[in-house]
Formats: C-alpha cells, sequence, structure tokens
C-alpha cells in the first residue's frame, strides 16, 4: 500500500486512517471530509489522481488534527511506531507533522525492523525531523524548495528557521547547497528541489534540471509543493524509480499550473484539478 | 501589555560578553513566543535562541535574558502565567533563527520569504493572498486564518501559531509592513 501520514488544521480532529477518496472540491479519509486546498490534504488529493491515472488501488490516509500543539502529530508518531509492521506498506510519505527527533527515530526504529523495508519519501515537517535528528540517510525521497534545502545544507541548523545567515545567501548557487547538503549526509538519496528551476539529483549529483513552463507565479501559490510530493508519491507506488518519478512529476505541476493560468492570488485547487489532463499529457510525451 | 518600563542596555558585543546571559526554557514554542513578545514591549534586552541540545526536540526556542534580571523577568512571567520550565546559563554560540527576508515583485502583487516561510499581499488591497512553505502542522491553519484578509488586520503568526515556521512568516510578515505599510 501507499500510505500517506500527516497532520490536518482541524483542532481536536481523532486520529484516522482509511482509503482516500478525491473528488473536485474534498478529500475524503475514513468518511472524514477534508479542505483540498491545503497541506496534506493537497498532496493527497495529487496522489489519488496518480494511482486513478495508473488504475492502483487508492492510497491510505493516515491523519490526525493539529493546529501546532503536537496533539496530532504525536498520535501519527505513535500509530506508525506501533503498527508499522501490521500494515504492508510498500511506500510510505510523510508531510505536515511537528518535526520531534525522538518520535520520528522510534518510527525509523520499527522500519528498519521490518522484513521489507517501505520506500520512505519525506516532505515538509517529515523532512526537518529526519535531518533534524541526523537520519536523511534512511530516507529515500526529499522534496525541498529552496529556503528548505539551504537547511540541509547548513549542518548546524535543526529548523529551516535556524539556517545560518551565509547560508541563506547561498540559494543563488543551488548546486553548492545540493553538494554541501549531500557531503554532510544531511539528504535522501534522490532530492527534488523545488523552484524557479527545478533540480533532480541522486547521490549529490544534478540529474536533471526543468525550467519550462516557466510559471512565475507558481513560486508564491501555497501547495505547488505539496501536489509535487503527492504526485512523486503516486508514482513512486505505480512502480516509477524516484528519479523518474521526479522528472514526471516536476513536468505534471508545471504544465498543470500552466493549464490554469494562475496568478500569485491563485489557490492550489485550482491547481489540483488540472493535474488530471497534466499527467495525461506528460505521460503521452513520454511515451 | 505594558507592566514596567526599563531602559533597554545596548552597545555591548556578544563575543566581547563573558557569561551574563541566561536562558528561559519552556515546554513550548508559543509560550516562548508570548514571552518574547512581552519582555520586548517591556523593553528587556532579550531575543530568541535555540535551546542547548539536551532540550531540542526539533522544533524549538528559548529566550535569551541579561541574567542580571533573572528575578524579576520571572515573575513578570508566572504573574502572566508563563512559567519557565527551567533556567541555566546561556553559552555564546547558540543559534538565532534566521531575521533576513527575501522580496519578489510579481507588479500588482509582492512577496516576502522568511527562511521557509512566504507571504504574498497584494499591492493594490494590501490582502494577503497566499501563504506558502513551511512544514509545521500550524501552517495550513495560519493560511486558513490570515489569507483573504487585510495585512494589518490579520492575525499575527506568533499569537495564533506555535511553531518555528509560524516564527519565520511573522518574520516576512514584518518585512512585509515595512515594503507596503498597514
Amino acid at each position: 500500500m501507499l500510505l500517506l501520514a500527516g497532520t490536518i488544521p482541524i483542532k481536536g480532529l481523532s486520529l484516522l486512517l482509511g482509503k482516500i477518496d478525491v473528488t473536485e472540491q474534498e478529500v475524503m479519509v475514513d468518511d472524514q471530509v477534508l479542505d483540498i486546498n491545503r497541506g496534506t490534504a493537497a498532496m493527497m488529493a495529487a496522489a489519488c489522481t496518480v494511482c486513478q491515472e495508473y488504475d492502483l488501488e487508492s492510497p491510505m490516509g493516515l491523519v490526525a488534527g493539529d493546529i501546532g500543539a503536537s496533539d496530532g502529530s504525536s498520535e501519527i508518531y505513535e500509530y506508525l511506531a506501533n503498527n508499522l509492521s501490521r500494515m504492508d506498506v510498500k511506500v510510505l510519505t510523510f508531510h505536515y507533522i511537528m518535526p520531534n527527533i525522538k518520535w520520528n527515530q522510534k518510527v525509523l526504529e520499527k522500519i528498519r525492523s521490518l522484513k521489507e523495508k517501505p520506500i520512505l519519501i519525506a516532505d515538509a515537517g517529515g523532512m526537518y525531523a529526519a535531518k533534524a535528528g541526523g537520519d536523511s540517510g534512511c530516507y529515500d525521497i526529499f522534496t525541498p524548495d529552496l529556503g528548505e534545502l539551504a537547511f540541509l545544507a547548513d549542518e548546524k541548523a535543526v529548523h529551516p528557521t535556524y539556517t545560518r545567515g551565509f547560508i541563506f545567501h547561498m540559494e543563488d548557487d543551488v548546486p553548492e547547497l545540493i553538494s554541501r547538503a549531500f557531503k554532510s549526509k544531511n539528504t535522501a538519496r534522490t532530492l527534488f528541489v523545488k523552484g524557479k528551476v527545478d533540480y533532480i539529483c541522486q547521490d549529490g549529483e544534478i540529474l536533471e534540471k526543468i525550467e519550462q513552463p516557466n510559471i512565475e507565479a507558481l513560486e508564491s501559490v501555497g501547495g505547488t509543493g505539496d501536489i509535487i510530493t503527492g504526485v512523486i508519491s503516486g508514482l513512486v507506488r505505480a512502480g516509477k524509480s524516484p528519479v523518474d518519478a521526479c522528472r514526471i512529476a516536476g513536468k505534471v505541476n508545471r504544465r498543470a499550473g500552466e493549464l490554469c493560468h494562475p496568478t500569485p492570488a491563485t489557490q492550489v485547487k485550482d491547481i489540483i484539478e488540472c493535474i488530471p489532463e497534466a499527467l495525461t499529457e506528460v505521460l503521452g510525451r513520454k511515451g | 501589555m505594558r507592566w514596567f518600563k526599563k531602559d533597554k542596555k545596548k552597545g555591548v558585543s556578544h563575543q566581547s560578553e563573558p557569561v551574563t546571559k541566561g536562558l528561559l526554557i519552556f515546554s513550548d514554542t508559543a509560550d516562548v513566543m508570548q514571552a518574547e513578545q512581552i519582555l520586548k514591549e517591556e523593553n528587556y534586552d532579550i531575543r530568541v535562541v535555540s535551546p542547548p541540545p539536551k532540550y531540542r526536540s526539533g522544533c524549538d526556542l528559548c529566550v535569551e535574558f541579561p541574567l542580571v534580571e533573572e528575578v524579576v523577568i520571572t515573575r513578570l512571567l508566572k504573574n502572566i502565567g508563563l512559567v519557565p520550565i527551567d533556567v541555566l546559563p546561556a553559552s555564546l554560540n547558540g543559534l538565532k533563527p534566521l531575521q533576513l527576508c527575501k522580496t519578489k515583485d510579481f507588479g500588482q502583487y509582492v512577496m516576502v520569504r522568511a527562511a521557509n516561510m512566504k507571504i504574498t499581499v497584494d499591492k493594490t488591497t494590501k490582502k494577503i493572498v497566499n501563504i506558502s512553505g513551511g512544514g509545521c502542522p500550524d501552517v495550513p491553519y495560519l493560511a486558513y486564518e490570515m489569507v483573504g484578509k487585510l495585512l494589518s488586520e490579520a492575525p499575527e503568526p506568533t499569537f495564533i501559531g506555535s511553531t518555528l515556521c509560524a516564527y519565520s512568516l511573522n518574520t516576512a510578515r514584518k518585512e512585509m509592513l515595512k515594503i507596503i505599510g498597514d
């Protein structure tokens, strides 16, 4: 199964585990309706769309309400640490969650004990916890934006907010940041760096840059990174290699953005609606 | 909020100081941000920094303060229900939250980024049109509460948020206020 784990910004929402269903405006996990327009739910919608394209079973969602108090995050970590061995997870994506090094390491300890290790993808708080704990090497794919790449490249920072100024100013030299992050062992094996130019890297080497179509407005739209993480998750579940999944996801995100003619005020649900068409085009182009 | 005024002490390099600073450790980041706000309003020479490793869980802040003012500061905070879980001397090399911002002008819109958080505002209406980036669980919540509102009327991220992402978003918000005014 593809398991997508992350918090939902609903105070007091209990832990839910269930098949994810998606419509044009909503995502549902275990009959709970979630707003498609933000964070984990946007990522889930994108992953579901890819799974539908490939006639795969729907991903499973593991969500809990958390607006910053760590309550839902703790429930997710605890559930994973206690139940992963019974779940037959092939691909596991960590998304919005309070970065908690100790809890994350408990989950990783459980994963290491499994007969078959799932492919691990991390974005957002899931990625922060991995890096802060020195556990990046356990993961297969990270999907940072430029600010997060600077965090990965700063061996002393435990959160992007603590990235040192001289590294923050190195963002015009993305290859150097990638190199620093790799040398300090603070990246997953495959890295998708989201930005004006998307970089796809493996083992510290830049394999491909995606620059077209260049839609400037997308940088300001909250949730475009969530789309990329979701599309990558779905494609990996469909059997694509991490690098191929990143290549396709980068193109799909840009094309979906282009199709919805965005402004900096566009909301991500409008882009999500265009994913099926973008996916068909991109996959068609790839043959 | 104002309890009593103090003159801010300035002009001493941190590099040349002996260990005269202390750290207020709180159980969660929301308390740190509230304490920072109150102590700054009272003109105490404080700043937020990364806590020592034994207190780090992945999303943490603490308040660095002049040790000589420990009693009055902790009493002030206690009176409003903010009780640190520990108070200890500070090392001189604690990491500071990034205060640098980058700005991108889209014509009608302007975007400011601090660390991993971005805020975009319509220059004409001064409404927040997007919040992006971040990874802590309050980021989508902050977006719900702030997007669509006037920059001057939207709640401050450090009032309703609880994490370092909220802290960075507030840094970006303050820079945005400098750029377009309220």
